[in-house]
């Protein structure tokens, strides 16, 4: 079954009077429980392409399904409600709100799903006992070191069972034995509560831990291989 | 949620908050204090005003107000009595004078007084001169030639107690009338103006001196509640004839009439005048913590949260802010309103420019509920109204945008 299903998909953006076509007819379909990811040198157009698929940018053309709704039809709110349901977001740059514990940062995207305060407490520390983070719990961001902080992400983005996971440069600002750590931790969560997850990423790492790798080059599919790790 | 997280946003940067709470504390403070001060100098002008002799309401013979002299008094008062029967309250007290333009000398000065003739008990309960005798002692009700004057016209005369004082004026048929006084009481009023200007005698001596017969110049009307004023003016206008006038102390003390609605607009001014101050403040620390946290913004959007949910965010936020300085406002400016209530402020050293507009020489602050609300309402409505601005700003990033700010 496919989560992702992205048919010719364009975009172009204009920086003063120069168009920069991000995106220059983009095909490809992603499975359910898949590990995959994007990867390309700066300016390849993988993160434009995320933010298209996470219904956080809009393509010029083209048709983007996800998880069975078809974003181009959808208005502002509906792809709201998308975000909140469907789909799990992990930034480069974690993104925690620094006001919220972590038990409150991944409870934040329940309360908004409207989950009951009980139900929402016992998934939020299930989540972070999985992420090895089960002494966290009342710790603000400014008090996680880096890689701590990014599990927390990766909680907040599962808590709630999306459809798919989009981690965009997880690793971007973690050590090399961090990262590894993290990428072990979501793997784990790909295998075990068969989220699907998609990465952008110039992170050798990162590529080596993918079933599948999508290499994008100038806005374009330029290889699709699957792996076998 | 916004709550939560409204509350912790403004300490996120404590400086910052305490520095705009301030300006909503010094703002309601003074919108307060400065209330309560006007307010307190307005009632004592108007109790002043009413003392002195004007009470509630007056009755006259018609054209009196135009020409106060004696051809216009009130020959028969019996008719005046019979409409209060029908027209005041239970609660009200009224006292009846005679009310004329007089000379007053002595050995060594004249001028220009009022002679007000009065009967001691009634006059007693309607205005100030039945606890204003100073020295000596007040009138009896047929003090025969008992005067009780002024202590600033007193040392203005250089006389004392005891001693004579003439009076001249005109009567009836229209010939001077002239009789000698001795002085046996000296009263002190809130300001000089009064204690030169009136000099009482008796009713009864009064009439025989200006053979006025039964005749008088004035009915003045004590009101318990002066909410009652314009229900009994009114009562008053129907139940007496045509050939006699009634009216309130706003038609009586003009002036006085002007400073009050000069007052409420003025009040206004002031309200927005800081208002505009505190709101620029709001404003700019709202929009700093909004710009300094659109990522943040960009995440909720990202995550799924909507336009509506930030703007509701961000005001909570407001709302603290304001509610806090709002509420700590209020209490410095109870706090300061109670500390001058026992002692006031005393404007002797402006004595005479404060007589000029009837204010009395202690200022006493005075706390009116509808201040206080006005108050708080204009800091708690417009500090919100201003705030939808960086609310709505914050609400419209797009998620790309935002996320991709450093």
């Amino acid at each position: 079954m496919n989560i992702v299903e992205l048919t010719d998909v364009k975009k172009t953006y204009r920086q003063g009077n120069v168009e920069v076509k991000a995106l220059n007819g983009v095909s490809l379909c992603v499975q359910k429980g898949a590990f995959l990811a994007l990867a390309g040198p700066s300016g390849s157009g993988k993160t434009t392409l995320l933010n298209i698929i996470g219904g956080l940018d809009a393509a010029d053309s083209g048709s983007v399904i996800v998880d069975g709704n078809a974003l181009e039809e959808m208005t502002q709110s509906e792809l709201a409600n998308l975000r909140l349901r469907n789909v799990g977001f992990v930034f480069q740059a974690y993104n925690l709100i620094p006001v919220l514990s972590a038990l409150e940062n991944v409870e934040f995207v329940m309360l908004l799903q409207g989950v009951p305060a009980a139900d929402r407490r016992e998934k939020a520390m299930a989540i972070l006992d999985d992420v090895g983070l089960e002494d966290m719990y009342n710790r603000r961001p400014a008090e996680l070191s880096g890689g701590q902080q990014q599990r927390v992400a990766v909680a907040r983005a599962i808590v709630s069972s999306p459809s798919i996971v989009l981690a965009d440069e997880p690793t971007a600002n973690l050590d090399s034995k961090t990262g590894k750590g993290l990428l072990e931790m979501m793997k784990q969560m790909n295998e075990r509560r068969e989220a699907t997850f998609v990465f952008s990423t110039h992170d050798k790492m990162v590529m080596d831990y993918a079933r599948r790798l999508i290499l994008i080059r100038d806005g374009l599919v330029a290889d699709d291989q699957v792996r076998e790790n | 949620m916004y709550l939560q997280l409204g509350w912790r946003n403004i300490w996120r940067n404590p400086r910052r908050t305490a520095v705009i709470m301030l300006a909503v504390v010094i703002g309601v403070w003074s919108m307060i204090f400065l209330g309560a001060l006007m307010r307190g100098m307005i009632e004592d002008m108007i109790e002043n005003g009413i003392a002195t002799l004007t009470g509630h309401i007056q009755v006259h013979h018609k054209g009196y107000r135009e020409d106060p002299v004696i051809d216009n008094s009130i020959e028969d008062p019996r008719k005046v009595w019979s409409a209060f029967r029908e027209a005041l309250p239970s609660t009200a007290q009224w006292t009846s004078r005679v009310r004329v333009n007089a000379i007053a000398s002595n050995a060594r000065h004249s001028d220009g007084v009022t002679l007000v003739g009065i009967n001691p008990e009634t006059e007693a309960k309607v205005s100030f001169i039945g606890t204003g005798v100073v020295q000596g002692r007040y009138l009896k009700p047929f003090d025969t030639n008992g005067i009780v004057v002024g202590r600033a016209l007193v040392e203005k005369f250089e006389t004392k107690m005891g001693r004579k004082l003439v009076l001249m004026s005109q009567d009836t048929s229209g010939e001077i009338a002239s009789r000698s006084f001795r002085i046996v009481g000296v009263f002190r009023a809130e300001m000089e103006a009064t204690e030169k200007q009136f000099v009482f005698v008796s009713m009864s001596t009064a009439q025989r001196m200006l053979k006025l017969q039964e005749g008088i110049s004035e009915v003045s009307i004590s009101l318990k509640d002066q909410g009652e004023m314009n229900r009994v003016t009114n009562a008053l206008k129907e139940a007496l004839p045509s050939t006699y006038e009634v009216h309130s102390w706003r038609e009586l003390l003009p002036l006085l009439s002007a400073y009050l609605r000069l007052f409420d607009g003025f009040m206004w001014l002031w309200y927005l005048v800081v208002f505009i101050a505190m709101g620029f403040g709001i404003v700019n620390t709202m929009l700093m913590a909004v710009f300094e946290r659109i990522r943040e913004f960009g995440l909720f959007k990202a995550l799924g949260m909507r336009p509506w949910w930030i703007v509701k965010e961000v005001l909570a936020e407001s709302v603290f802010l304001i509610f806090i300085g709002i509420t700590i406002g209020d209490i410095i400016g109870f706090l300061t309103v109670l500390a001058l209530s026992s002692h006031g402020i005393n404007l002797s050293g402006l004595a005479a420019g404060a007589e000029f507009f009837g204010m009395t020489r202690v200022l006493y602050p005075v706390i009116s509920g509808k201040d206080l609300i006005m108050a708080n309402a204009v800091v708690f409505v417009l500090g919100l109204l201003v705030s939808c601005y960086p609310a709505l700003k914050a609400a419209r990033f797009t998620p790309v945008e935002a996320l991709a700010h450093t």
